[in-house]
């Protein structure tokens, strides 16, 4: 078990530094009021019922020692919170943007050359990111621990955080603020890449998925996209109901839709539920989910039906 | 003051009256105090239990115990029972109404038909709140908008509940406030009072003013709801924002109406089993008053990452540091109490000293949340859920578990048993620590609140804290158990039995109908322990 996350970016190195000395004062005052109480019970505890004690009810030196000590401490604390807030709060000139769209439950990322990605945030190691941040329907929160960066994204305003990543990984993207049924599937992965290997995804050539991916059998490779696309997020496999209809036994399933007509699961339904998922929206079910074109190519949507076949 | 109705030398306990009419048609403060007593626990021990099930989901990573819509109806009922039912009603009106005409000499609160009312606009509340029971909300006890103003479950009516429930608030603080100002027996100057006064007296100014502000944001929420007005929908030239500044307006300042009572039981406590004066009479009192202005102050504190400006953000967290100051003197005065003192560790007094150990921990892992930069990485995750635990539980529920223990004998004139009393004490203490103190490193390490499921790497803290759950149920399972069996079979409390100074020990237990024979003279403070030994020191 660690004690703090990695530390995966500029800004993580800072904030730290604050965490640590907030750790530490408190601990000097847990520890004293802790042992004082401790002491006292013990030693001044009820030996007679009649004991003697002392009339004491007050000791001014004593009172504003103890009064402006911690105030002078708090303002050194706010002080020092205040300055690495500031630097979390000022983004470079020269930093790359990305836009980023929260939705209940996924996150989308749109780059400066018009690559779009699903909760998987592309960024370049040692290159200051500045993120443009909106919500599509509800509050959601980009929070990624491992470079302690935190914003909400809010409906009908742009809000913005920023960092450089330090590190060359994967690191957890959680949603922090409650939006609905999905908050705790709303998960994405920001991949730190070496500025080469981020050189060639700029391009256009899968990194990660590369020859291995291709390779990988359809159904397995519609399992990948299932888990890395935020499909899990609203379709469960176990038959358990979440957002949109359970993925188990779909395949072939006569479904009622809203209008009252039934269709039969096909890969042309499939197909087009994936990319106009508005226009049949099956019957108890919330018109919400997201267009997944431009995002999922027909190699993609054919692992994916290939996936679906396999949990009946 | 008029008194003609005090039936001298004749001791009739206020308990006597059988039947249930005689008490919900009773203006007697003691038994409205009982009723809230009643209602609250009952809340609380419901509340307690959502909160067991919710520990009992998070034992595992998958969502195997429940589905996470239940999941996030169960955390959404927990908040508003125990925040709306329980805490901020909780110790302000059922320990406020037994004890303050008892505390300051006098026979009733300034208006007691208007007290009655106040409890059954309380009831009133509870019904409607039942009802938003059959579509239960998932918003969480926030209600933030847009979620709330879009989510297909019932938040109109759990809202409408806690609108009402509000009114109950007011009229409490209002009533309060009127009797300790007009109500005090000859002699009970306002530096004589026992500070549980000066706290109830801080709550009821809090209650007073902040109260409408919530009742008015969860009436425009409701109009967002039932007539789509737009007050918070960027759609319609609203700002979810503003829902967040009204709701922490109010909510902020209701923290404090739950923990100021809390630290004025402490207050009382601790010199009764320490036999020594409180230490900084003056600071105490002040800073109740100090605590409840500058809470007003501070609300932005918990919105540094929802998009507010640095400027605010900035100005919010200096406020927030300033109210660390009278906090940590009353620590200090607590502290410092018990030097020198004659020590009795009696059930009560445990609860106070379990107090102070765990909300000093609340106290300075709120330091974390106040720095800027910090609070960055910590806001809405588990560091806050620890933080949050152990200010209201460690604060008010062992603020709320030591009033019970120290004024049972009063209020009930019986006597629980106290060995079993001292294992109940221990099993809450140990039980809360191992539920809550690894949810400060979850925090840290980034696992955010209101998760149904969490990655794996999170698994072993949070199976900890959910065993702790069960350490802490169970304490207050045996402590709940103690104090009913008392009721019935325990033996018949002394009218003084820690021989304690303040005014409600003066008279017998339980108090007869309106508490006093004759309105006592006051001749000196509440806390003059140790006086006849050593007059000047």
């Amino acid at each position: 078990m660690t004690w703090i996350p990695e530390v995966a970016s500029n800004l993580a190195t800072k904030v730290d530094g604050v965490l640590w000395v907030i750790t530490l004062m408190s601990l000097v005052f847990f520890v004293l009021i802790t042992v004082l109480l401790v002491y006292f019970a013990i030693k001044y505890r009820r030996r007679r019922e009649d004991e003697e004690t002392p009339y004491i009810t007050g000791n001014e030196p004593l009172e504003i020692i103890w009064t402006v000590i911690p105030s002078i401490l708090l303002i050194l604390l706010f002080i020092y919170g205040f300055v690495v807030f500031k630097d979390m709060k000022t983004p470079p000139e020269d930093a790359l943007e990305v836009s980023v769209l929260g939705k209940q439950w996924l996150w989308t990322f749109e780059y400066y050359n018009g690559k779009k990605t699903l909760n998987e945030l592309y960024v370049q190691q040692n290159r200051p990111v500045r993120m443009v941040m909106r919500a599509d329907d509800v509050l959601h929160s980009f929070f990624v621990p491992a470079f302690r960066v935190k914003q909400d994204l809010v409906p009908g305003r742009y809000t913005q955080l920023w960092f450089t990543p330090t590190k060359i990984g994967t690191f957890d993207i959680f949603c922090a603020e409650y939006c609905g049924t999905g908050h705790s599937a709303m998960l994405g992965k920001v991949i730190v890449l070496s500025p080469e290997a981020y050189g060639i995804w700029e391009k256009g050539i899968e990194v990660d998925d590369g020859g291995a991916v291709a390779g990988l059998p359809p159904a397995e490779l519609g399992e990948k996209i299932y888990k890395e696309k935020g499909c899990n997020a609203c379709h469960s496999i176990d038959g358990t109901t979440l957002v949109g209809p359970t993925f188990k036994g779909i395949w072939g399933r006569e479904e009622e839709m809203q209008d009252g007509s039934t269709v039969t699961v096909d890969e042309n339904y499939i197909r087009e539920s994936i990319l106009e998922p508005q226009t049949q929206v099956v019957k108890g079910y919330q018109p919400v989910m997201p267009s997944f074109k431009g995002i999922l190519s027909d190699d993609d949507i054919t692992a994916l039906i290939a996936y679906m076949k396999t949990l009946n | 003051m008029a008194n003609h109705s005090i039936a001298h030398n004749v001791y009739v306990p206020y308990l006597e009256k059988k039947g249930i009419l005689s008490w919900l048609l009773s203006t007697d403060h003691k038994r409205i105090g009982i009723m809230y007593l009643v209602s609250i626990s009952f809340f609380f021990l419901v509340a307690g239990v959502i909160a067991l099930l919710m520990r009992l989901e998070l034992l595992t990573p998958a969502a195997d115990f429940v589905q996470p819509h239940t999941y996030n109806v169960l955390f959404t009922l927990h908040g508003s029972l125990m925040v709306f039912f329980f805490v901020v009603p909780g110790l302000a009106a059922s320990f406020g109404n037994f004890l303050i005409p008892l505390m300051i000499g006098a026979p009733d609160v300034a208006f007691p038909k208007l007290n009655l009312g106040s409890y059954w606009i309380y009831l009133l509340g509870t019904l409607i709140v039942l009802l938003a029971l059959m579509k239960p909300a998932d918003t969480g006890w926030t209600y933030y908008t847009p979620y709330s103003a879009t989510t297909d479950t019932d938040v109109v009516l759990i809202t409408l509940g806690v609108f009402v429930l509000g009114f109950s608030s007011i009229l409490t603080g209002l009533n309060f406030i009127v009797t300790i100002h007009k109500m005090r027996a000859p002699g009970m100057t306002w530096h004589r009072l026992p500070l549980f006064i000066w706290a109830s007296y801080a709550t009821a100014v809090l209650q007073l003013l902040a109260t409408p502000v919530v009742g008015i944001t969860l009436l425009l929420l409701i109009a967002e709801r039932t007539l789509g007005v737009g007050f918070f929908d960027p759609a319609k030239g609203g700002d979810p924002i503003l829902f967040q500044n009204f709701f922490w307006f109010y909510s902020h300042p209701a923290v404090y109406i739950m923990i100021i009572p809390a630290m004025g039981v402490i207050s009382e406590i601790i010199p009764v089993f320490a036999r020594k004066p409180i230490f900084g009479y003056k600071a105490i009192a002040y800073s109740s008053l100090g605590i409840a202005f500058i809470s007003f102050l501070v609300w932005a504190h918990h919105m540094f990452t929802s998009g507010i400006s640095s400027l605010a953000a900035t100005i919010f967290s200096f406020l927030t540091f300033l109210v660390a100051i009278p906090t940590a003197i009353k620590v200090f005065n607590w502290t410092a109490t018990l030097y020198k003192g004659s020590i009795h560790l009696h059930s009560s007094m445990l609860y106070a000293l379990g107090f102070i150990f765990l909300f000093t921990i609340g106290g300075l892992t709120g330091l974390f949340l106040g720095a800027l930069a910090a609070d960055i990485h910590l806001h809405d995750t588990y560091f806050v859920v620890a933080h949050m635990h152990y200010v209201m539980i460690g604060g008010t529920v062992m603020g709320f578990f030591g009033a019970l223990h120290f004024w049972y004998p009063k209020w009930f004139g019986k006597m629980f048993n106290e060995m079993v009393a001292k294992i109940a004490w221990f099993l809450v203490f140990v039980g809360f620590n191992v539920t809550f103190f690894p949810q400060f490193f979850l925090g840290v390490q980034g696992m955010p609140r209101r998760y149904a499921t969490y990655p794996a790497e999170f698994e072993s803290l949070m199976s900890l804290s959910t065993y702790g759950s069960w350490i802490l149920g169970l304490g207050v399972l045996i402590m709940t158990v103690n104090l009913i069996a008392g009721l019935f079979n325990g033996e018949k409390a002394p009218q003084n039995p820690y021989n304690s100074l303040s005014l409600e020990w003066q008279v017998p237990s339980p108090p007869p109908h309106e508490n006093f024979d004759e309105i006592p003279h006051v001749t000196d403070w509440t806390y003059g322990y140790g006086k006849k030994k050593e007059p000047e020191a």
